[in-house]
């Protein structure tokens, strides 16, 4: 018995060393070396200079990074507050009973999905692009018709210039085409999973469907709704491919559209100084952690007290 | 409710989603409707160019000549790349973790524990954090601008392997793998014949989750490669769109042919793909 337990504690080993010596090599090494990097300075890679704190000294002050905090901010709580609540009407109506087509439907709306965010960036540049982009053509169309005539800005719906002036604005309209049908899918599938004789039981009970909503669907909801708040604001707040893209490398005018990424990206492989970039991987990492702690806190709460 | 109240209730909802679908779709039609334009051409008519043709659109005006260009481009190297870079992660990160979710899972050996934890406490580090290291990394291994350089770090997904350790805690019962041992299967064996068949749902979900997720790959591509010949479509079309800025129908074209491989992947094997997606929040 003895010598079956070891024969299958070696082969654990055998079936375990490729992924961990992988994982030790490109995860814990890297995230032990970005600490000591965050407190050196370098001229590309190879490099370095001792600097202790100064990273963070300068990082505070620097206006760049406060701009990119704020950018970022305003774009994730754009996703938060448009995006979710209509990814929930959808999934609300998608989840009608006696509806048909439900999974056509739902392949359609997840369908943006399907081009990865570099792809999707490039046709965002070109749909709002001034004078051939399909959303200026579609808005000079639509307010040639004298009842949306009002809607015109004074140069004309052509020459309107979403990249250049309203970065923020277009980058949030291109999420919603990407992600409404995304977060959709997770809360149709929670809808899907509510105990139907808790409905029952409240219909007996004569519920409208508005207590139905506030008082059984969306408490059996809570987790995955917070799942899908907490997913959306991880992805949110590393944002980089759609505006890097968009905006051809930089920030854009004004450095409306950098993002948090987008500065550490330039920082460590435009001016070549990883350091002060880990520096600034290591004030996201803890932003994100902070944002999960909090959710985490939350959820158990609500346990706690349900 | 009454009958005819509630079908009239039904058609709205079918208006609503369809008009909601429509505007969904209407960037993909644009594109393709693009693809085929000529720059001359690009900007008569918001879909089609007018002309005198059925439907009032000049069919003939409408060409390949902007896929052509991209193979005179090379592009269909940077196609190649992504083909090769995408289903080479796809399979071994599979396998690597499916081969740790099931030793995390079902045997017992010192230090189990603690490896799981590890393993499981990684799933909270942000990617973005590693970015700068794994560059310095990468240098000082020579493995910049390789292949290597670009698939190692991809192989050991701690993501995979907590799906997988939860896969083999579900649809894998002991008493098999006892049964197995009896009739006197090897403990490798017992994975790769017993185990892996068992977990079939996920093997797939996962490779095409890894596969999308090497092939819409910007970042470290961009990082990690520099010479042209090795880049993948994310990087080739980035950079087609800084050479050719404003040749739109090339671009579209590019976009395509980026986009629809992906695509009718995904159609083919969309139902393990949302089951997979959803599996680790539903259940949780």
């Amino acid at each position: 018995m003895t010598s079956n337990n070891a024969k299958r504690t070696r082969v654990a080993w055998v079936l375990l060393t490729p992924f961990l010596a992988l994982f030790v090599v490109f995860m814990v090494y890297p995230l032990v070396q970005s600490a000591f990097l965050a407190a050196n300075q370098t001229f590309g890679p190879g490099t370095r200079t001792f600097v202790g704190e100064r990273n963070f000294a300068l990082l505070i002050e620097d206006p760049l990074f406060w701009k990119s905090i704020r950018n970022t901010i305003v774009y994730a709580l754009g996703s938060l507050l448009i995006q979710l609540p209509m990814a929930f009407g959808l999934a609300l109506a998608l989840n009608s009973r006696h509806l048909r087509g439900r999974a056509l439907y739902r392949l359609l709306f997840f369908s943006p999905q399907l081009m990865g965010l570099v792809f999707v960036s490039i046709l965002g540049a070109l749909a709002f692009e001034k004078r051939a982009g399909l959303i200026n053509q579609a808005l000079h169309w639509a307010s040639s018709y004298s009842l949306l005539s009002w809607t015109t800005p004074s140069g004309g719906w052509l020459e309107y210039a979403w990249l250049q002036e309203h970065v923020m604005a277009t980058l949030i309209l291109i999420s919603l085409w990407l992600y409404v049908g995304f977060n959709m899918i997770y809360f149709l599938a929670a809808l899907q999973n509510v105990d139907q004789s808790l409905i029952e039981a409240a219909e007996i009970d004569g519920a409208n469907a508005r207590a139905k909503l506030f008082h059984v669907v969306l408490p059996s909801i809570r987790p995955v709704a917070t799942f899908v708040v907490l997913l959306s604001m991880i992805g949110s707040l590393q944002l980089f491919e759609l505006p890097y893209v968009l905006l051809d490398g930089n920030g854009g005018p004004n450095n409306q559209g950098l993002t948090i990424v987008m500065y550490l990206y330039q920082s460590g492989f435009e001016l070549g100084d990883l350091g002060y970039a880990s520096a600034i991987g290591w004030a996201l990492a803890i932003m994100l952690i902070g944002l999960a702690f909090i959710q985490i806190r939350m959820m158990r709460r609500e346990e706690a007290s349900s | 409710m009454s009958q005819p109240r509630f079908r009239i209730r039904i058609l709205a909802l079918h208006a609503f989603l369809l008009g909601l679908a429509l505007l969904v779709l209407v960037p993909f039609t644009w594109m393709f409707i693009a693809s085929l334009k000529s720059q001359e051409d690009f900007f008569s008519g918001m879909f089609f160019p007018p002309g005198d043709g059925a439907f009032g659109i000049a069919w003939d005006k409408l060409t390949w000549g902007n896929y052509k260009e991209l193979f005179n481009l090379g592009f269909e190297r940077a196609f190649l790349n992504s083909v090769f870079y995408s289903s080479t992660s796809a399979v071994f990160a599979t396998l690597f973790a499916a081969a740790t979710g099931y030793v995390l899972a079902k045997i017992d050996f010192r230090g189990r524990k603690f490896l799981t934890v590890l393993v499981l406490s990684a799933l909270v580090i942000p990617p973005t954090l590693l970015i700068a290291p794994s560059y310095e990394l990468l240098y000082r291994l020579g493995m910049l601008d390789t292949a290597w350089g670009l698939l190692l770090p991809t192989l050991s997904p701690t993501f995979g392997a907590f799906l997988f350790r939860q896969a083999v805690k579900q649809s894998v019962p002991d008493e098999l793998l006892e049964a197995a041992r009896i009739d006197g299967c090897s403990e490798l064996s017992i994975f790769f014949v017993v185990v892996l068949p068992l977990v079939r749902p996920m093997i797939g979900a996962f490779m095409l989750i890894t596969f999308l997720g090497m092939w819409n790959n910007f970042i470290s591509p961009q990082i990690v490669l520099q010479s042209e010949a090795k880049q993948p479509l994310s990087v080739a079309i980035a950079q087609l769109r800084g050479v050719y800025r404003t040749d739109y129908g090339l671009l579209m074209a590019a976009t395509v042919v980026s986009v629809a491989p992906v695509a009718l992947l995904f159609l083919m094997l969309q139902k393990q793909f949302i089951s997979g997606l959803t599996s680790g929040a539903v259940k949780g």
